[in-house]
């Protein structure tokens, strides 16, 4: 398959930030020779360099759909990231100490799409239920990912969000927005009124719909 | 770069955000259109041929812009080399602009930086701060000193 290699470089190497850069011992493939590599997350990707920050990347392991487990093996520190299907490939990783593997085993978790999706709707309902007027009613977020409860099974599937309003005591909220520019925050939220913001979010809905619905009718 | 292509593969017939036979043009030079099964999955863009299961290829849509080229068509360049561009042929002015509004929100970038802003709004709204329930309010990449200017 091909794929654009130079930007998987670039988004590699560019200054976003990224949590829990560090060393980790990676087992390789079929041989059991470990590679000490300097690993990377970068959203939803894994990138390992040589044994210093080089220049670009010797590979990455793209995370989305994987389990992140830890696991019985004679390497102190170890982990695995383990994807679904018959001949799926699972990365042993190690890292350098009980704390690092912890920080890592969090991260790689939470680095799917999928999650920063949910969150970031999760997010825009509460803001739009905020600027709705009224307190922002408690909540128990069952479709939602679980805080940090030190279980050792840590999956990065999660279920997908319930497509209809979730229903909430006092006025029906808005509909689930898609995600807004963070570059133009003087949309037409900032003084709109609950009927405007309904209207609104209502045709951007429709429209997601109507794609949805095409999507489906595809072979 | 090595890369893991099985795990590619499987996510490329995953449910898609968007999906569509459209026109398609590589980057090269004297490069003619075919036409392909595009598919929108998380930040990847798959194209196919249209009688084959197995895509062939992908692009990464991290760092890439997104920019109307006629009145239905579209092209998707990458930062590090904006000359570059793969265009696309839509049926109408219509589906073009909704493929162009997902793709410009397709990429993780995009949406770290709206998690921001929609933090950052409703700390100020209520002076609670909605990440901490999910454990992750300390993640650098969450913070507001993650926004380039």
């Amino acid at each position: 398959m091909k794929l654009n290699q130079r930007s998987l470089a670039f988004h590699a190497t560019c200054d976003a930030p990224a949590d829990n850069a560090g060393f980790q011992y990676k087992k390789g493939g079929r041989h059991a020779a470990h590679h000490r590599r300097w690993s990377v997350p970068r959203g939803t990707m894994l990138f390992c360099f040589g044994d210093a920050a080089g220049r670009e990347p010797v590979g990455v392991i793209i995370l989305e759909g994987c389990t992140v487990e830890l696991v019985e093996a004679a390497e102190e520190f170890a982990f695995a990231v383990r994807f679904a299907g018959a001949r799926a490939h699972t990365y042993v990783l190690e890292a350098e100490s009980q704390a690092a593997m912890e920080g890592w085993v969090k991260a790689l978790s939470r680095a799917s799409f999928d999650y920063l999706r949910l969150v970031v709707r999760e997010l825009g309902h509460r803001l739009a239920a905020a600027r709705a007027g009224g307190p922002l009613p408690p909540r128990r977020p069952h479709a939602l990912p679980p805080k940090e409860d030190g279980c050792a099974l840590w999956s990065a599937e999660i279920p997908a969000p319930a497509a209809a309003p979730r229903s909430l005591p006092g006025p029906e909220p808005p509909p689930l927005p898609p995600c807004r520019r963070a570059s133009a925050p003087s949309g037409p939220l900032d003084s709109a009124s609950f009927a405007q913001l309904h209207e609104w979010y209502g045709q951007e809905v429709r429209a997601l719909r109507g794609q949805w619905l095409r999507s489906q009718a595809q072979p | 770069m090595r890369y893991n292509e099985k795990e590619l593969q499987a996510l490329s017939r995953q449910p898609a955000e968007m999906a569509a036979e459209l026109g398609m043009r590589g980057p090269k030079k004297g490069s003619v259109v075919k036409r392909r099964l595009v598919k929108l999955v998380v930040n990847f863009l798959f194209y196919f041929r249209t009688d084959e299961a197995e895509p062939v290829g992908a692009l990464l849509l991290e760092h890439c812009r997104v920019a109307q080229e006629e009145p239905s068509g579209f092209s998707i360049s990458f930062l590090e080399d904006p000359e570059r561009k793969y265009h696309f042929e839509c049926c109408s002015e219509e589906q073009c602009q909704e493929w162009m509004a997902a793709l410009r929100r397709a990429s993780y970038e995009f949406m770290r930086r709206s998690l921001i802003f929609y933090r950052n709004e409703i700390q100020k709204m209520t002076g609670k701060d909605p990440l901490e329930q999910f454990g992750i309010s300390e993640e650098a990449r969450f913070q507001l000193s993650g926004l380039k200017a």
